[in-house]
């Protein structure tokens, strides 16, 4: 049960990226969004990495005009913004998070949770839409307006979508890897619950022309790190984030893609 | 004149790729991109040699460009690094040079 409550909780694990979650809620409706909204991502039955209490509270008690801090004392993080306020202790892998009932909160805190996580593997979680074709992950980077989720839209048949939004990424003994995320843009469709190597990463232009060019080191570390979700303040996080990112571009490919918005531009993308 | 040191913060990771200097700072995660000629004034910022004089060694003894212009050159992008706060300044030598 949840601490102060009379109610059983209700767990709901979302796996995302090879990396569960167990959600703890109180409140049937609650857990019942929770079901829906991440439909492709629910396990029941798997241990979670992680696990969080959720206090639903009454959106009048929130400050929803806050901007998001990130902080971390002691080892335990605490991340908050108008909406939620929640706390993580990554020694036992328990957190608590207090919010509203908006889903657009707890998918905020399920964003910064796997970033959190992610940064001390040499994952990352990347400003771009992804798909898998041939067996391999191409992303598609780019902050907003770049067109993430207009290549996404524009991809064929044999193309599985994995975000037009949020994507995900983690560094494994063979490689990078990118996996689907429930994390959606504009085109409001949740990935596919799949994974795949990554083959290459794609610095999206929009343009009068289809073109791709490789892209040097310094660019592609420099786009990529303007487009890696990162909440920490302090010095090591940092240098583990550059790291990160020139580790990434050492191995994989980059291109500058520039594009027109026609379907076409997917049959330059193998 | 006052002398000027200048030491690279200790809040920042840097990696040189290319011949170019990129710099985070992990006050706002901001990302920087140095050029050639303030690559090598980030990498002569050892906090006990004057400005000048890497102006001198590093900047008039490798490119064509006339010493005070391109201390005013260098003075400005100074300016500008330290108040992204990625680069520190004194009129006197860093006690803990790096």
């Amino acid at each position: 049960m949840l601490p102060g409550s009379a109610l059983p909780a209700i767990q709901v694990i979302l796996d995302i990226g090879d990396l569960p979650i167990g959600l703890r809620t109180a409140d049937s409706g609650f857990a019942g969004m929770l079901q829906a909204r991440y439909a492709g991502f629910v396990t029941p039955g798997v241990r979670p990495a992680a696990e969080f209490d959720i206090e639903l509270v009454s959106p009048e008690t929130m400050s929803p005009d806050d901007d998001l801090r990130v902080t971390t004392v002691a080892g335990r993080w605490t991340f908050e913004r108008g909406d939620f306020r929640a706390e993580f202790d990554p020694a036992v892998r328990r957190g608590h998070i207090r919010q509203s009932a908006s889903p657009y909160a707890i998918d905020s805190v399920l964003r910064i949770v796997h970033t959190l996580l992610l940064a001390g593997t040499g994952g990352f979680l990347l400003h771009a839409a992804s798909g898998m074709r041939n067996g391999r992950a191409l992303l598609f980077a780019g902050q907003s307006g770049a067109g993430k989720t207009t290549i996404a839209s524009l991809a064929p048949n044999d193309v599985t979508l994995f975000s037009d939004e949020v994507s995900y990424v983690r560094r494994l003994p063979e490689g990078y890897r990118s996996y689907g995320t429930p994390f959606t843009g504009e085109l409001a469709k949740p990935g596919a619950n799949r994974s795949a190597p990554v083959g290459a990463l794609y610095l999206l232009v929009k343009g009068g022309a289809n073109r791709i060019e490789p892209v040097g080191p310094a660019e592609a570390v420099r786009r990529l790190l303007e487009n890696i979700l990162f909440f920490a303040r302090e010095s090591s996080p940092v240098v583990q984030l550059l790291q990160t990112a020139c580790e990434f571009v050492s191995q994989v490919s980059v291109y500058r893609l520039t594009f027109l918005p026609d379907a076409r531009v997917w049959e330059m993308i193998v | 004149m006052m002398t000027q040191y200048i030491a690279r913060s200790s809040r920042i990771a840097s990696r040189l790729l290319e011949g170019e200097m990129i710099v985070v700072s992990a006050e706002d995660s901001a990302l920087f991109s140095l050029n050639e000629i303030a690559t090598a004034i980030w990498l002569a910022a050892d906090g006990r040699t004057p400005l000048r004089e890497i102006v001198e060694q590093r900047v008039c003894a490798v490119y064509e460009v006339d010493p005070e212009t391109a201390l005013r050159d260098a003075e400005e992008l100074v300016r500008g690094l330290c108040a992204h706060g990625i680069l520190l300044t004194s009129d006197r030598p860093f006690p803990e040079a790096v």
